[in-house]
């Protein structure tokens, strides 16, 4: 069957630029049954064990095999696929760095585009919700063990969702009011509405897993505590905290964490305030310091709250910026302003105390840091104020140490994450832990695939009872 | 879901409910607080523990009616129901025996001061409470403090009650009196914790107060109730929310405070507009 290859992608359809900065409606409107087949038909189906897109993928999704069930309209077989290394592929599909995973080496690539991968799974998703279709799942019999999760985010999610079907009673416990850690209160409704979290939840709710929400562990219940009605507990508690730069000025009204500004805006509906209770500042201009996708979130979520200039301020440059291109590219599109090689000295408020001024330096490129990316050095003299009536800060965030502040058992590294092994034990018996409260900032995917294996891990210590006599600690 | 079991109206706008929330009851400590929702499109706030009892499973809590959530509230009954309440947060009140404990509570920071007598007093303290409340009309919880406190002393900015003056003036002529005071936390509107905290500093009298900053999460993922205390940059929900009065900059809290004024006056008019 010879095919004529197809070089170019099949455009995903979008919602205009100019429309959605006034909406909170998702932007990419996905590929309908004729555009799939079309960008599918362009795979050349590399062979399973060779397949570069499969590697590149954090959990090894068969690309090839589900992208040959799309073809053959068998949404039901795609899943399947889909779902033996990826339980939640319409979020993944639309939040994974497809681009430094999947794609990165599609062999497409070398004749042309590479293949829209994460667009083709979000299809597969999206379609079978519509269908109301779900992967057969073999339920073991009820073995009578407990299993607590903390937090449920994506690492909290898959982790119970594989231990419910191994057999396990399962209970999720998180502190917010609503379930899908960063998920749901922090990626914005316009690219991962929020509907699609809840149907994710809800599925595992039907497959038996228990959620309590409104519980902190470390406050309602300590860990010792679940360690006594639990046979093992899993600690996915995210990377939370916000990081600010404790600069003259910091905490001048009109400065926020970009969790606290998402948070209002996302989980508590401050877009629609006054109908929702949840205020949010408005003004002209808005500045945010950072450039990952955590920066570009609350960039876009600024515009369409109705701030008229939005700034991304980076203190390296272009190249270096670590969002995903989509959401760099969906930026700019919309009208965000950039500008490099600055970094923050100072804020200036009036004298009610909001802020008006960013004082920012202009940065030279010096020689690599560790990260291999060469550092940002001040140029002395260059000092300017950008006038602002908000600022987010979005330059990180660390672990959250509610849970663990009184547990001196469990170790942390210096960064506050959690110090596991290769099987995700922490220093506490019985203690599981994964997603970014072990590796810091990271992905959906990855906390995916860390609550996937730490469910193995449990299964198995429940089993076996075998726990090391000293954990050595695994870098992720 | 929470239900409301029980209500009172202490003074005007001033209100108690007990709700039934077995899991806040069973690990409460002095000092710590519960954040609530209403409903779906609730905003979520912080309110102190006043008291709680395992056995029944409820948490009491005593607020002001001063914006759109607590005028809210204060119009739920026994039987309605709160959507969300999550907690104990925030580390609760050190507590030991100091010798002779002096806690100045003003206005609806009386509750929060209740809890933290209290818990002074059962550990051994020879406690003296100074509360302070605008006039006779405000004054609250007299009787509740009266039982766990060993001198009780009270004042009303007008002078309808008592005495006249604010809670500032009957410390420091405690302290000139030569009355003993081994440590004095403190807790009520931001201004009177600022000048408590300048007296007791002039004494060497280590003192703490509980602050009360917006909150949003009250787990510590947001950074909305950023204080600075001796020039760092804290949490008040998990590093607080009591903090060594001597270090907190009050001025930076007071401002923060009143970051959505003109939004608060929104919500509350629609609502008192009866607008849905
Ligand atoms: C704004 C933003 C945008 C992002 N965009 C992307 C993207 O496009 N693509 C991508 O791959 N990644 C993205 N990420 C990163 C990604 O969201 C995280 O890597 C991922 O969510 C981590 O999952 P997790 O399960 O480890 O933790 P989280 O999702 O952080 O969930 C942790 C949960 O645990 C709860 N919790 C914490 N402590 C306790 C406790 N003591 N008791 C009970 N519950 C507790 C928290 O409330 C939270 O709900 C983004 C992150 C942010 C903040
Ligand atoms: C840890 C903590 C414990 C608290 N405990 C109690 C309590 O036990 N009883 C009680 O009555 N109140 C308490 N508060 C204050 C209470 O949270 C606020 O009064 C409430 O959030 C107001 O919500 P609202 O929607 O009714 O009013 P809003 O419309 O939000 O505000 C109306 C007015 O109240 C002021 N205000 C807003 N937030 C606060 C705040 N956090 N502290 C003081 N003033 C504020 C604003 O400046 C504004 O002028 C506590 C606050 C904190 C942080
Ligand atoms: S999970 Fe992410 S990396 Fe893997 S195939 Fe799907 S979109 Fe690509
Ligand atoms: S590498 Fe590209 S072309 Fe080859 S199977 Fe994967 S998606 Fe298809
Ligand atoms: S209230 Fe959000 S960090 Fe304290």
């Amino acid at each position: 069957m010879a095919r004529q290859i197809k070089k170019k992608r099949v455009p995903v359809p979008e919602q205009d630029p100019k429309e959605r900065i006034h909406n909170f409606n998702e932007v990419a409107l996905g590929y309908t049954w004729e555009l799939a087949t079309e960008e599918a038909s362009r795979c050349i189906q590399c062979p399973v064990n060779f397949a570069p897109c499969i590697k590149g993928c954090p959990v090894n999704v068969n690309i090839p095999g589900f992208i040959k069930k799309i073809l053959e309209k068998d949404v039901k077989g795609a899943l399947e696929i889909i779902h033996k290394t990826n339980a939640l592929p319409g979020i993944t599909g639309r939040v994974c760095p497809q681009e430094e995973q999947c794609e990165m080496n599609c062999v497409m690539g070398k004749l042309g585009d590479r293949i829209n991968i994460g667009k083709l799974e979000r299809f597969v998703a999206d379609e079978a919700r519509k269908m109301g279709i779900h992967p057969e799942v073999t339920m073991a019999p009820k073995n009578g063990k407990k299993v607590a999760i903390v937090g449920s985010g994506p690492a909290g999610l898959t982790a119970a969702a594989d231990l419910v079907k191994m057999g396990y009673d399962v209970t999720v416990f998180e502190a917010l009011h609503d379930l899908g850690g960063v998920l749901i209160y922090g990626i914005p409704e316009f690219r991962l509405p929020k509907d699609i979290v809840r149907y994710e939840v809800e599925y595992l709710k039907s497959i038996g897993v228990k959620f309590e929400k409104n519980v902190v562990i470390g406050k309602t219940y300590t860990l010792y505590e679940l360690l006594e009605d639990y046979d093992a507990v899993f600690l996915g508690t995210g990377a939370g905290t916000p990081k600010f730069l404790n600069l003259p000025g910091v905490n001048l009204k009109g400065i926020y964490s970009a969790n606290e500004f998402l948070t209002r805006i996302n989980l508590m509906k401050a877009y629609k305030f006054p109908e929702y209770d949840t205020p949010i500042k408005k003004g002209k201009r808005l500045a945010v310091i950072g450039a990952g996708n955590v920066a570009m979130d609350a960039a876009r979520s600024a515009l369409r709250v109705g701030y008229e200039e939005v700034y991304i301020l980076y203190r390296r440059t272009r190249e270096y910026m670590t969002a995903r291109e989509e959401e760099i590219a969906h930026a700019e599109e919309e009208g965000v302003k950039f500008m490099f090689l600055v970094s923050p000295v100072g804020f200036v408020g009036d004298a009610d105390g909001n802020v008006r001024v960013v004082r920012l330096i202009m940065n030279e490129l010096g020689e690599p840091d560790e990260s291999g990316r060469r550092k940002p050095v001040p140029i002395p003299g260059t000092e300017f104020g950008l006038e602002v009536d908000a600022v987010v800060f979005a330059i990180g965030q660390k672990p959250n140490k509610v849970l663990y502040q009184e547990v001196p058992e469990l170790k942390v590294t210096r960064w506050g994450t959690l110090v596991v092994d290769e099987k995700y034990r922490t220093t506490m018996r019985g203690v599981f832990a994964g997603g970014d409260a072990v590796r810091g900032e990271s992905t959906v995917v990855l906390a995916m695939g860390d609550g996937k294996k730490a469910a193995k891990a449990i299964d198995e210590y429940i089993k076996t009872g075998e726990w090391p006599e000293e954990i050595k600690p695994q870098s992720f | 879901m929470f239900e409301i079991l029980d209500k009172k109206i202490l003074a005007p706008n001033i209100k108690w409910i007990r709700v039934h929330a077995p899991l806040v009851a069973r690990s409460a400590h002095a000092g710590q607080f519960i954040v609530l929702r209403l409903h779906e499109r609730g905003e979520r706030i912080p309110l102190t523990l006043f008291k709680w009892s395992k056995e029944e499973g409820s948490i009491e809590l005593v607020f002001q009616e001063v914006g759109k959530t607590t005028y809210e509230l204060g119009s739920y009954d026994p039987g309605d129901k709160i959507m969300d309440i999550v907690g104990p947060l925030g580390k609760p009140t050190h507590i030991e025996n100091y010798g002779t404990a002096v806690i100045v509570s003003g206005g609806v920071g009386a509750p929060i001061g209740y809890a933290v007598t209290k818990a002074l007093k059962d550990a051994g303290n020879h406690v003296v409470s100074i509360i302070g409340f605008r006039s006779k009309q405000y004054v609250i919880l007299e009787d509740e403090f009266r039982k766990v406190s060993d001198e009780l002393l009270i004042t009303t900015d007008d002078g309808s009650y008592v005495r006249k003056g604010f809670t500032t003036d009957v410390l420091k002529e405690y302290l000139e009196k030569g009355g003993k005071a081994d440590y004095v936390f403190t807790v009520g509107p931001v201004i009177m914790m600022k000048l408590i905290a300048k007296i007791t500093k002039e004494y060497g009298i280590k003192t703490d107060a509980s602050l009360n900053p917006i909150m949003v999460d009250g787990t510590g993922m947001c950074g909305a109730c950023r204080v600075t205390v001796g020039g760092e940059i804290k949490f008040a929900c998990v590093d607080g929310p009591d903090f060594d009065a001597h270090q907190v900059d009050f001025d930076e809290l007071m401002s923060r405070l009143v970051e959505y004024r003109p939004e608060e006056k929104i919500a509350l008019d629609r609502y008192v507009k009866g607008v849905r």
